[in-house]
C-alpha cells in the first residue's frame, strides 16, 4: 500500500516551514516560489490550507503529456516529471484540475510535488502535524478521493 | 476482438493503451502513415528551438513500448472504410478487417487558395518532415514570415524566433490569436512580441507569393510587400476526412447510407465518440464530439482532447460503457515567454457576467466569464502558478457562493476561491 | 550566502532606485537586521537632522537567518530616526514581509529623500518601481493591501504599508505588513508618511541560500526540536503574549489607570483565558494562533468580535477575524485605561493594525488623556464630547477611530502622551520615557525593567533587554546593572540575525550562534555574536547623542521614581534607578555621563 500526504488544514499555522523545506529539497535553495506546496490563507489568516498535488489516480498531468514526460513511480505512486523528457509545452497545467502542476519559466519545463521520492520534506518539516506522510489504507485516502471526485467529477463521466 | 485505430497521434496511441488495459486478449492494430514511430506534434516547436531531438517528440519512449503492450503499429495508410464489411482499404491495395474501428486520423493543414502558395520555401509547420525543412530553412538572420497568428502560429512563432531569425508575422484578423484571445489579451501579447523584435501585421492579407532568385516575396492588401527567404503557413488545419469520401460516406452530407459515417466539420460522434456507423468511432482532431460548454459537437483540435477521446472511445470499445460530458476546449500557449491561456466561454455566456483584472505594463490579464455563481470560461495571460484550477472550476461547475463578490472585485483571487469553495467545506 | 550581499536604495526626492553591494565589512562587525541597519543609518544621514524631514533615512532591514529555514525567520527591523523619540528607532515585525524582501534579493532597503506626491514602491526581483499611490493615500493599511494584490494581480504580493495615521505623522504611526503584523514602536510609520511613501509591496523569487547546507540544516533540525519541547514557547502557542497579564496583575506590576495603579480588577474578563472562553451565546474571542513566517512557536492571535457588541453590531465590515490582543494591547487598553470589555479591546486593536498605529503608545496616550480629563484639565469641550472616563469602552473605540483617521480630538491624542500631557502643562502625567509611552510592566514592581527603560536607546520599552527572571526574585535596584547590560547586548545580538527573541526562552546564543555560523561565512560563535551585540547598542548609543541626547533623557517618569507603589509586590516602593544608573554606566565602561569611553569604543571598535 503506498503512502499519501494527510493535510489537516486545522492544525497549519502557515508556518511556511513547508514550502522552505520542499524548495530547498528540490531547488537547493529557501525559496517558496520555487514550492511544490503552497499555503493559502484565508480571512487574515483565520484559517490557512497547505494545498498539493493528491497524486490522483487520475493522473490527469500524466495522462495529456504528449511525450510521455510524467509516469508514475511505482513504489511511491507519485506521478514524477522527468525533467529531461518535458518539453515545456504546460498542456498539462491546464489539463491538471486542481492546479497542482505548474510552469516554471526558470527552467522552462513543469513541476510538481514527486513525495521526495518516498521521503516528503514537507511532512518533515511540518511542526504541527498539519502535513503526515501516512499509510494511504487508514488515513482516509478513500475519503480523500472522494472528496476530489465530489468536487471534480469523475473523468469525462 | 480485433481493435483497428487509424491514427498513431495522441489520440491514437492513448487509445491502444486503454484498450489494452481493459481488454488483454483482444488484438490490437494501429496504422500510421508516417515512417517515424508515435510522435507529438505539440512537441514539434520545442523542436524547432533546438530544444529536443526528434526522439523529444516520441508520444512513447522505450523502443518496445508498442511490442510489449502487444500492439502493432503498421506504416499503412488508409484508403478508405467498408463500414458493412467491416474492413479498411489500404493505400497498398491491401486491407484489414476490424470488429471495432477507431478513426483518429486527426487533422492536416490547410493552405490558403494564394497564388504562389506551393512555391518553394514556403512550408508547413505540422508534420516531423515539415519540421525537417523548416529547420533548414530557418538560419540564424534569415528572413522568415509566418502566416497565420492562431494557435499553432503561435507555438511555432516561440521557436522560429527562438532560432534567430528575422520574423514578420501576418494575420488576417485584426488581432492575434483570434479564436483563442480576445481584443485585450490579443493587443497584449502583439505588443509583447513587437517589443521583442517581432513585426506583427495584422488585418493583413497575404493576397500572392512570387519567387525569383531563391528570394520570396509576399504581396498584401495593407501595405509593403514582404521580402522573405522562408514563409511558414500556419493559417488552420483541417480534419482527415478525405480518405472517407470513397466508402459510401461524403463529408458534410447527413443521412448517410447505412454504411457511411455521417460528417459534418469532422467525423460526428455521440457521447460515446461512436460515429453513425455501428462499431466506428472516431476520436481526436477528426472528431467532432460533444463540447462541454455548448453541448453542441465541435472539433477541438487540440491535446487535452485527444486524449480524453482516445480514452473514452477505447472504454466504449471494449464495452465499458462510459459516457461523456464532453471535452473542454482549453489552450496554452507561450509567446516568447508570455504564457496564456484560454478555457471554455471565455467569450462569455448569454446573460452572464463578467470580471477582469488588467495590466497593462506587466502584461498581466485574467477573463473569468461566469453564468449564475459559476465560471464557465476563462482567458489568462501571465499566470502560471495553479491555471488549472480554472478547468478544475468550470468543469466541476463549483458553486462560488460568497465568493462570487470577492471574484467581481479581483478576479485574480480565483485559486483562493477555488480551495475554500471545494476544500473548504470538507473540512 | 545568509546574506543576499545586495542593498536597495531608493531616493524619493529624485525618484531613483540604485542597488549596491552591501558593505561586507559592516555585515561581519554589525551582522544584519538591526545592527548592520543601524550601521548604515549612521552612515546614511546626520543624526540631528528631524526625524519627519527628507533627510531622515528609512531601512528595512533583513538579517542573514530571514528567510532561512531556521525557526522564527520572518523578522525584519525598520531603523530610522524615530519622530516620538527624537532616537534612533528600531522596530522589528514578523508576518511574511521581511522574508519576502530577502527573497527578492536585498538585504536592506533605505530610503532616503521625500517623494512630491504619494508613491509606493513595487518590487519584483530586480524590478523597482517608485509608482503613483493616489488611489490609495487616504485608506487604511488594509484596503491599501487588498487595491495593491488587486492592482498587481498578484494575491502573494507582500505589503508593508502605513495608515491613515502615518500618512498625518501620527507620532506612533506604526509600518504594517501582512495586515497585522507591525514595525509598532516610535513612531516609524509616521517616517514614511513624511516621505509620502505609502506602501512598499513586494515579490521575491530568488530565495536565500546558506554557506555550508547540511551542517545549517542539522543545526535547525536541532534548535527546533529544542524550542518545540520548550514550556515557554508551549505557552505561547496556547496562550499568546497575553499570559502574561495574570502574573502581572498577581505581582503588582500591571500599569493600570496611567500608572496610577498596579493590579487591575477587571484583568480575568480581558486575559487569555477570556480570549479562548466560549461565551453563553457561542461566541468566542480566539478564532486559532497564527505563526509568522518560518516560525513554530505561532504565538499570534487571530480574534473575531462578537457580532452583538456595541463596535460592530452595525458594521459588518469588522465581523471578519484579524488580528487579536498580545499582552501589550491587553495592558495598553485594558489595564492602563481600566477597560475591562474585551470586544471593545479587540476593536481598537483591528483600527491599530487598519490605520497603522502602535496600540502601546494609542493606549498610554489615553490614559493621560482620560487622567487629564478626570483631573478636570481635559474637559467634554476638548473630546468632541465624548467622556474620557476610565473604564469607558466606548470612549476607547471612538478614540481609535478618530485617532486613526486624524479628526478631531484624535489630532491631539495623534503627538502622543509627552506632547499631549505638555500641551496641557501637566508634563508629569505622561508615562514616557525619551518620549515614548510604557510597556506592560510597572518599574516600581520590575525594577531592572525600569532600568531597560531607561537606557534603551528607544525609550521605554520590554523588547531591548530582560531582566525578568531578577525583577521577580528581587523588587529593588540591586545587582540589575550587570543583567540589564549583559541582556541588552545578547538581545541586540538576536535582533541582528533576522530571528525572533521568543525563542530566546529555549536557546541561548550558542544556538544562535551555531546557526549563523552554518549560514554565514566566517567563524560565528556565542561569543562573537555578545560582541555584535555591544557594538551595536554602543553605535546606538553614539547616534542617540550625536541626536543631542544625554544622559539627563536616561531617567523615569517621576510617578516611578517618587510614587510608591499602592499595591503588591512592591507596595511602597519606588524605582531605584539612582541606584542602578550609575552602576550600569560603568557596566557599560561609559563616562559617569554616560558617553561610551574611548577605550570602551576602540575595544568594541564602533
Amino acid at each position: 500500500m503506498h503512502k499519501a500526504l494527510l493535510i489537516d488544514p486545522h492544525k497549519c499555522t502557515s508556518c511556511m516551514q513547508c514550502e522552505l523545506a520542499c524548495s530547498f529539497e528540490h531547488t537547493g535553495a529557501f525559496n517558496p516560489a520555487r514550492s511544490r506546496i503552497k499555503i493559502f490563507e484565508f480571512e487574515h489568516g483565520a484559517r490557512s490550507i497547505p494545498y498539493t498535488c493528491t497524486q490522483c489516480e487520475e493522473a490527469w498531468c500524466l495522462h495529456a503529456c504528449p511525450v510521455e514526460a510524467i509516469t508514475v513511480n511505482l513504489a511511491t505512486g507519485a506521478k514524477e516529471v522527468d525533467a529531461n523528457v518535458c518539453v515545456g509545452c504546460k498542456v498539462c497545467t491546464i489539463a491538471c484540475p486542481f492546479g497542482t502542476i505548474n510552469y516554471s519559466a526558470d527552467t522552462g519545463k513543469v513541476v510538481k510535488c514527486d513525495l521526495c521520492g518516498g521521503n516528503p520534506q514537507c511532512a518533515e518539516a511540518c511542526p504541527t502535524g498539519a502535513i503526515t506522510y501516512v499509510d494511504a489504507s487508514w488515513t482516509g485516502l478513500a475519503r480523500m478521493q472522494a472528496s476530489a471526485v465530489a468536487a471534480h467529477g469523475q473523468p469525462g463521466a | 476482438m480485433k481493435h483497428v485505430i487509424i491514427g498513431a497521434g495522441p489520440a491514437g496511441v492513448v487509445a491502444a493503451e486503454t484498450l489494452r488495459r481493459i481488454d488483454p486478449s483482444s488484438r490490437i492494430v494501429i496504422l500510421g502513415d508516417e515512417p517515424e514511430p508515435p510522435y507529438s506534434r505539440m512537441a514539434i516547436p520545442y523542436l524547432l528551438a533546438d530544444n529536443v531531438g526528434e526522439s523529444g517528440t516520441y508520444l512513447r519512449h522505450g523502443d518496445a513500448h508498442f511490442e510489449t503492450l502487444d500492439v502493432e503499429v503498421r506504416q499503412a495508410r488508409a484508403t478508405g472504410v467498408d463500414t458493412a464489411k467491416k474492413s479498411v482499404a489500404l493505400g497498398d491495395g491491401g486491407a484489414i478487417d476490424y470488429d471495432r474501428l477507431l478513426i483518429a486520423t486527426g487533422a492536416c493543414p490547410i493552405k490558403p487558395p494564394i497564388e504562389g502558395i506551393d512555391s518553394e520555401g514556403v512550408e508547413n509547420c505540422w508534420t516531423l518532415a515539415d519540421a525537417r525543412r523548416v529547420l533548414a530553412g530557418a538560419q540564424p538572420g534569415s528572413r522568415v514570415v509566418l502566416m497565420g497568428a492562431g494557435f499553432i502560429g503561435c507555438i511555432v512563432l516561440e521557436a522560429l524566433a527562438a532560432r534567430g531569425v528575422e520574423l514578420v508575422v501576418v494575420e488576417m484578423a485584426d488581432r492575434m490569436l483570434p479564436r483563442m484571445m480576445d481584443e485585450t489579451g490579443g493587443a497584449m501579447i502583439a505588443r509583447w512580441c513587437a517589443s521583442r523584435g517581432v513585426t506583427v501585421r495584422t488585418a493583413t492579407r497575404v493576397t500572392g507569393i512570387a519567387r525569383a532568385g531563391g528570394k520570396l516575396t509576399l504581396a498584401t492588401d495593407s501595405g509593403d510587400p514582404i521580402e522573405a527567404d522562408l514563409v511558414v503557413c500556419a493559417t488552420g488545419v483541417s480534419p482527415n476526412t478525405g480518405f472517407l469520401a470513397g466508402t459510401g460516406s461524403a463529408a458534410g452530407t447527413s443521412g448517410a447510407a447505412s454504411a457511411g459515417i455521417e460528417c459534418g466539420d469532422g467525423i460526428l460522434v455521440d457521447h460515446r465518440l461512436c460515429t453513425s456507423a455501428e462499431d466506428v468511432y472516431a476520436a481526436g482532431d477528426v472528431a467532432q464530439g460533444p463540447d462541454f460548454s455548448t453541448g453542441r459537437q465541435e472539433v477541438h483540435a487540440i491535446q487535452p482532447t485527444a486524449v480524453e477521446h482516445g480514452r473514452i472511445a477505447a472504454l466504449n470499445m471494449a464495452g465499458a460503457e462510459t459516457p461523456f460530458r464532453g471535452s473542454l476546449s482549453m489552450n496554452v500557449l507561450n509567446t516568447l515567454g508570455l504564457v496564456s491561456s484560454s478555457f471554455g466561454l471565455w467569450m462569455g455566456a448569454e446573460g452572464g457576467e463578467r470580471s477582469t483584472a488588467v495590466d497593462e505594463t506587466r502584461s498581466r490579464y485574467l477573463r473569468l466569464e461566469f453564468e449564475d455563481d459559476r465560471i464557465v470560461g476563462a482567458l489568462a495571460l501571465g499566470l502560471t502558478q495553479h491555471v488549472g484550477v480554472l478547468r478544475g472550476l468550470i468543469q466541476t461547475r463549483v458553486r462560488l457562493g460568497a465568493w462570487m463578490e470577492k471574484l467581481r472585485t479581483d478576479p485574480t483571487l480565483v485559486m483562493n476561491a477555488y480551495l475554500e469553495c471545494t476544500q473548504g467545506e470538507a473540512r | 550566502m545568509g546574506w543576499q550581499r545586495r542593498v536597495l536604495r531608493v531616493d524619493l526626492t529624485a525618484g531613483t532606485s540604485a542597488v549596491e553591494p552591501l558593505n561586507m565589512e559592516w555585515a561581519n562587525a554589525y551582522l544584519g537586521e538591526r545592527g548592520l541597519a543601524s550601521k548604515y543609518l549612521m552612515e546614511s544621514m546626520d543624526p540631528k537632522v528631524d526625524a519627519l524631514s527628507p533627510e531622515n533615512a528609512l531601512i528595512f532591514a533583513t538579517g542573514p537567518l530571514t528567510g532561512t529555514m531556521a525557526s522564527t525567520s520572518g523578522r525584519y527591523a525598520v531603523v530610522t530616526k524615530g519622530p516620538l523619540t527624537g532616537a534612533i528607532a528600531c522596530s522589528n515585525s514578523g508576518g511574511k514581509f521581511g522574508a519576502e524582501l530577502k527573497f527578492a534579493g536585498y538585504d536592506l532597503l533605505i530610503v532616503h529623500g521625500r517623494s512630491e506626491r504619494p508613491v509606493y514602491l513595487h518590487i519584483a526581483d530586480d524590478e523597482v518601481v517608485i509608482a503613483d499611490a493616489a488611489p490609495v493615500w487616504g485608506t487604511s493599511c488594509w484596503n491599501t493591501e487588498e487595491w495593491l494584490k488587486a492592482h498587481h494581480q498578484d494575491p502573494l504580493l507582500k505589503v508593508a504599508s502605513i495608515g491613515v495615521a502615518g500618512e498625518s505623522l501620527v507620532r506612533y504611526a506604526c509600518v504594517v505588513n501582512d495586515l497585522h503584523r507591525a514595525a509598532g514602536r516610535s513612531g516609524v510609520g509616521a517616517v514614511m508618511g513624511s516621505k509620502q511613501l505609502k506602501a512598499v509591496a513586494v515579490r521575491g523569487t530568488k530565495g536565500v541560500t546558506v554557506e555550508d547546507p547540511k551542517r545549517f540544516m542539522s543545526a535547525v533540525a536541532q534548535t527546533k526540536a529544542k524550542l518545540w519541547d520548550d514550556p515557554g514557547r508551549r505557552g505561547l502557542e496556547k496562550y499568546g503574549t497575553n499570559a502574561m497579564i495574570d502574573n502581572m496583575h498577581g505581582f503588582g506590576g500591571l500599569p493600570t489607570r496611567n500608572s496610577q495603579q498596579v493590579q487591575f480588577e477587571g484583568t480575568t474578563k480581558i486575559n487569555a483565558r477570556a480570549m479562548r472562553a466560549t461565551g453563553e451565546d457561542g461566541h468566542r474571542n480566539l478564532v486559532t494562533n497564527k505563526a509568522c513566517f518560518g516560525c513554530t512557536i505561532a504565538c499570534g492571535r487571530i480574534a473575531k468580535i462578537n457580532p452583538t457588541h456595541f463596535t460592530i453590531v452595525n458594521r459588518k465590515e469588522y465581523r471578519h477575524a484579524s488580528g487579536g490582543l498580545e499582552y501589550e494591547t491587553a495592558f495598553a487598553f485594558g489595564a492602563e485605561c481600566g477597560i475591562d470589555d474585551i470586544d471593545a479591546l479587540t476593536f481598537a486593536n483591528f483600527i491599530m493594525n487598519e490605520q497603522g498605529m502602535d496600540p502601546i503608545s494609542f493606549g498610554g496616550t489615553l490614559a493621560a488623556a482620560m487622567e487629564l480629563y478626570e483631573m478636570g484639565v481635559i474637559t467634554d469641550a476638548d473630546t468632541d464630547g465624548v467622556p474620557l472616563e476610565f473604564g469607558n469602552a466606548e470612549a476607547l473605540t471612538i478614540m481609535a477611530e478618530k485617532t486613526g483617521r486624524f479628526e478631531g480630538f484624535g489630532r491631539v491624542l495623534g503627538l502622543g502622551s509627552k506632547r499631549l500631557a505638555e500641551k496641557y502643562g501637566r508634563p508629569e502625567v505622561s508615562i514616557t520615557i525619551k518620549g515614548q509611552e510604557i510597556p506592560g510592566y510597572d518599574a516600581r514592581a520590575l525594577q531592572g525593567m525600569g532600568l531597560g527603560y531607561a537606557t534603551s536607546p528607544r525609550g521605554a520599552c520590554h523588547m531591548k533587554h530582560d531582566v525578568f527572571e531578577e525583577d521577580m526574585d528581587d523588587v529593588s535596584g540591586n545587582g540589575k546593572a550587570k543583567p540589564c547590560k549583559d541582556s541588552q547586548d545578547r538581545i541586540a545580538a538576536v535582533d541582528s540575525t533576522g530571528l525572533c527573541w521568543f525563542t530566546t526562552s529555549a536557546w541561548g546564543l550558542e544556538e544562535f550562534a551555531v546557526q549563523v555560523d552554518a549560514a554565514c561565512e566566517g567563524e560565528w560563535t556565542a561569543a562573537r555574536l555578545t560582541e555584535v551585540g555591544e557594538r551595536t547598542f554602543n553605535l546606538e548609543r553614539r547616534f542617540n547623542l550625536a541626536a543631542g541626547l544625554t544622559s539627563a533623557d536616561d531617567t523615569l517618569p517621576k510617578r516611578f521614581l517618587r510614587t510608591p507603589a499602592p499595591s503588591g509586590t512592591a507596595e511602597g516602593k519606588v524605582n531605584e534607578l539612582s541606584v542602578m544608573l550609575p552602576a550600569y554606566y560603568r557596566e557599560r565602561g561609559w563616562t559617569s555621563d554616560g558617553v561610551p569611553t574611548n577605550e570602551t569604543l576602540s575595544r568594541l571598535r564602533v
